[in-house]
């Protein structure tokens, strides 16, 4: 399992083996003891037993032993932690967003990717916010998880060490979707990340010509297809294909309406997504996003889910 | 010795026993004789435990392949949040100390009844108003929760389904579980027979002992825990949830102040059990009376003081993190005397090796399993990487199902001519308890390699990569169902036309064994007088 995919991989491999290796040793051990005993000192064999109250020597040995061996345990289990909480101070910073049911990675430069882009050989810390509830970001290659708590500045850091794409999982369990709340960590060389991190810094400063495209880059960014389809699948949230311009029946507090979806409806759903929620869809899944995406992001995201037709 | 020689033989006609003594619903349902609320318990508590079975086999079902198999997401994650209330709050908390604590603990100790009998009969409608409650969820309200059984918030508060009927359960149940436990330490104290000292009681009532003390002390803390979760859903106080001024890791404190106690609620009375079985067949004093008595107490006190374990990656301080693993470390080693001790009872005994025998080395085995992989969770690296993924799951089965269920299930076979004065057949019972270790190991055993591989838990969907090894689990699961349907259909064959059985079938010297099979109404003929240790087989030899 050693892959040594992150400078984290072998101590904490390292602890997994100390404690597994010990473990078997003792379980092989008293396992073969008490069939042995069950077979030797069977009533027919031995019809007779001898009485034995105990012995404080036994004990004794069989506390402190013990004692000795779980606090070896607990050391290499400390030793692999101890470097996870001290982040080197010239550690790259990304933003690492969590919410039902998506993640969005945030760099320095404004630079808003759904995957977790980071150079080889580079420390990297991640900044863990939550938009809503607990969640938790776990690289099972880097063996490395943190929970992603709303309302608490969480961190974790690693350094990759082997170019690779790796599976990003969240481990705290966040409701309906809540396994399709993966991505990947892609690795790659120093100049390749440069390249892409000044490429998208340009990408921001001239956004693209395409306003269906800059669109589709925008409700990817922040995380809204994880729920809402672009192509009239049923998810946890509507599919945005052919609604707008339509009526649609709403649940307002408890009274049910019609309105009619158009850019004022489409942006106070955002902003504020429990106002008037869809017939026959959850309430209280979605977070607002008020005062989160910007009013030019707004714009490009009506004049997305416009193009997707009426 | 006489009175022994006396139940040995064929209970004699014109003898009453317990169920014999009066008839009808009415005498069952307001009844305050504590070995018929134990069968109460019984049926309620296998009731739930075969539903909790199936609940997890359509997960495991689910499972078998990646992507919907035949069930929803929103299905499968009730499934599992149901699966773990009934189980934990249903059958594994009240299943040892509500069944054999309630039927054996006045007998063991040589009482005609627990201390106070009605509150026995509350504690029992209690447990019966909460399963009625927990169950409500299915067909009442906006669906049934989806929270995991650890309810956390803040997704316990926003999710949509029907969580305050849920958390309400666990609550009443809470009140069940304090009850019966305030009953037994009164009961410990006021109503040993005479000659029995604290030092010459058995270890079952030694270990439901130190539990009484946990349910007493821990189980309000998760009453006033869900409380502030029905606050936060009802009146919106900001307890947990940062959107309203809450703190999200303040909940997880709050559940495992009294959750990790109450792991040891579920598995120190099973501890009990086997420390109690394994004497009677091997013909011998048990090894360290006194180390597995004090290994009880510590595990119980040091037990308060572990809860942060289950939040190393929570974003608790690195300090906290540290002792808590150092602590949880040292709540290991009188779990290590207690196996030591057991093996070593074994030595130079005389064994019989009858299927109760069977399953305690089984829980032996299983236990140690479950308590090593206990020791890679405790460990702050180790942790980190398996924390919330499958190898979890299976280190909790193994402790739960492979330990507590396990011993449950022995020591129905070894008190099951007590209760009913019927024999089960013996060769069936074994090859039963084959089949069920067997899919047990199955079933659980790749969950540690899916953990170890990175597989996280509560996800209803995987990657095509962990497919081998769900598969191999789920076929376990179809192998454990066989093994519970043959142990069952034995001991309820046996119920109907099993052979009468003796007053010592085992050849026990522990004070149920003195008594008829099944007990007449106040336990004993006559009150004993209690001369020996529990263990003291150098009688047999005199």
């Amino acid at each position: 399992m050693n892959t040594n995919a992150s400078n984290f991989v072998e101590q904490v491999d390292l602890a997994f083996y100390v404690i597994i290796g010990i473990s078997l040793i003792l379980l092989i051990g008293v396992t073969a003891v008490m069939i042995y005993f069950v077979v030797r000192y069977n009533k027919k064999k031995n019809p007779t037993a001898t009485q034995i109250e105990g012995n404080n020597k036994l004990e004794l040995i069989w506390t402190i032993i013990p004692t000795i061996l779980v606090l070896i345990m607990f050391y290499y289990g400390w030793v692999g932690y101890e470097p996870m909480r001290n982040v080197p101070d010239d550690a790259i910073e990304v933003k690492a967003i969590g919410r039902m049911w998506s993640w969005t990675f945030e760099y320095d430069n404004g630079l808003k990717s759904d995957k977790l882009i980071v150079p080889l050989n580079k420390a990297v810390k991640l900044n863990l916010v939550s938009m809503d509830v607990n969640h938790a970001l776990y690289i099972p290659a880097f063996r490395i998880k943190e929970d992603v708590v709303p309302g608490r500045n969480n961190f974790m850091w690693f350094e990759a060490q082997k170019l690779g794409s790796y599976d990003i999982f969240c481990a705290e369990y966040c409701g309906q979707r809540h396994a399709y709340m993966i991505t990947k960590c892609d690795v790659i060389p120093v100049e390749e990340y440069n390249s892409w991190y000044a490429e998208g810094a340009q990408a921001l400063a001239n956004p693209s010509d395409d306003p269906v495209e800059a669109g589709y880059n925008t409700i990817k960014a922040n995380g809204c297809i994880a729920c809402h389809s672009t192509d009239g699948t049923k998810l946890v949230g509507p599919s945005f294909k052919g609604i707008f311009g339509t009526q649609r029946v709403v649940v307002t507090g408890d009274e049910e309406r019609t309105v009619t979806v158009d850019e004022a409806y489409i942006i106070n759903s955002i902003k504020h997504p429990n106002d008037d929620v869809v017939k026959d869809y959850m309430k209280g899944l979605m977070p607002g996003y008020d005062g989160q995406i910007s009013d030019e992001d707004m714009d490009k995201i009506v004049f997305y889910i416009k193009s997707l037709g009426e | 010795m006489e009175s022994e020689k006396m139940a040995t033989e064929i209970t004699p006609k014109g003898y009453v026993n317990f169920f014999e003594e009066s008839h009808g619903l009415k005498s069952w349902i307001f009844t305050h004789d504590h070995k018929r609320i134990a069968l109460l318990y019984f049926y309620g508590v296998v009731g739930f435990f075969l539903m909790g079975v199936v609940l997890g086999l359509l997960m495991k079902f689910e499972m078998i392949t990646p992507g919907e198999t035949i069930m929803k997401p929103q299905t499968y994650n009730s499934l599992f949040t149901l699966h773990g209330v009934i189980m934990v709050f249903l059958f594994i908390i009240p299943a040892v100390p509500a069944i054999f604590g309630n039927f054996f603990l006045p007998i063991l100790i040589g009482a005609d009844d627990v201390a106070f009998p009605k509150l026995n009969l509350l504690s029992w409608y209690l447990y019966v108003i909460g399963g009625i409650m927990a169950l409500s969820t299915l067909i009442l309200g906006d669906g049934p929760p989806d929270t995991g059984w650890t309810f956390y918030a803040p997704y316990s508060v926003k999710t949509g389904t029907n969580v305050i009927m849920a958390v309400m359960a666990a609550f009443v149940l809470g009140f069940s579980s304090i009850l019966t436990g305030l009953n037994f330490i009164v009961t410990m104290h006021r109503m040993r027979a005479p000659g029995m000292d604290w030092m010459k009681m058995p270890l079952f009532p030694w270990a439901l002992y130190a539990t009484s003390w946990v349910q007493v002390l821990a189980t309000p803390i998760i009453g006033i825990t869900l409380l502030m979760v029905v606050a936060e859903r009802v009146l919106g106080v900001g307890f947990f949830d940062p959107s309203i001024g809450g703190d999200p890791v303040l909940y997880q404190h709050l559940f495992w102040i009294y959750s990790h106690p109450a792991v040891y609620i579920m598995i120190l009375p099973a501890m009990g059990l086997i420390s109690e079985m394994i004497p009677v067949f091997v013909k011998k004093s048990i090894f360290g009376y006194k180390a597995i008595v004090y290994s009880s107490l510590a595990i119980a006190f040091v037990g308060y003081f572990v809860w942060g374990h289950h939040m190393f990656t929570s974003g608790m301080s690195g300090q906290a993190r540290v002792v808590f693993s150092i602590l949880t470390f040292l709540v290991a080693i009188p779990s290590g005397v207690k196996v030591f001790n057991w093996v070593a009872t074994m030595f130079k005994g005389s064994i019989d090796l009858q299927t109760p025998l069977l399953y305690c080395m089984a829980f032996i085995f299983l236990f140690m399993i479950g308590g090593f992989t206990g020791l890679v969770v405790g460990a702050l690296s180790a942790d980190v990487h398996v924390h919330d993924t499958y190898f979890v799951v299976a280190h909790f089965h193994y402790v739960m199902f492979g330990g507590t269920g396990f011993a449950f299930i022995g020591a129905l076979h070894y008190w099951y001519p007590k209760m009913f004065g019927r024999m089960y057949n013996k060769k069936v019972a074994n090859i039963g308890f084959g089949v069920l270790f067997t899919g047990f190991n199955i079933l659980y055993f790749p969950m540690f390699i899916l953990g170890i591989q990175g597989m996280p838990r509560r996800y209803y969907d995987y990657l095509p990569e962990y497919s081998t090894w769900h598969k191999v689990s789920t076929m376990g699961s179809w192998v454990v169902a066989i093994g519970l349907i043959i142990i069952i259909a034995n001991l309820v064959k046996a119920y109907r036309k099993g052979e009468p059985a003796t007053g010592n079938v085992w050849g026990g010297i522990t004070l149920e064994w003195e008594t008829k099979s099944p007990p007449p109404l106040l336990n004993f003929d006559k009150p004993p007088t209690v001369t020996h240790g529990p263990y003291d087989y150098s009688i047999l030899n005199k």
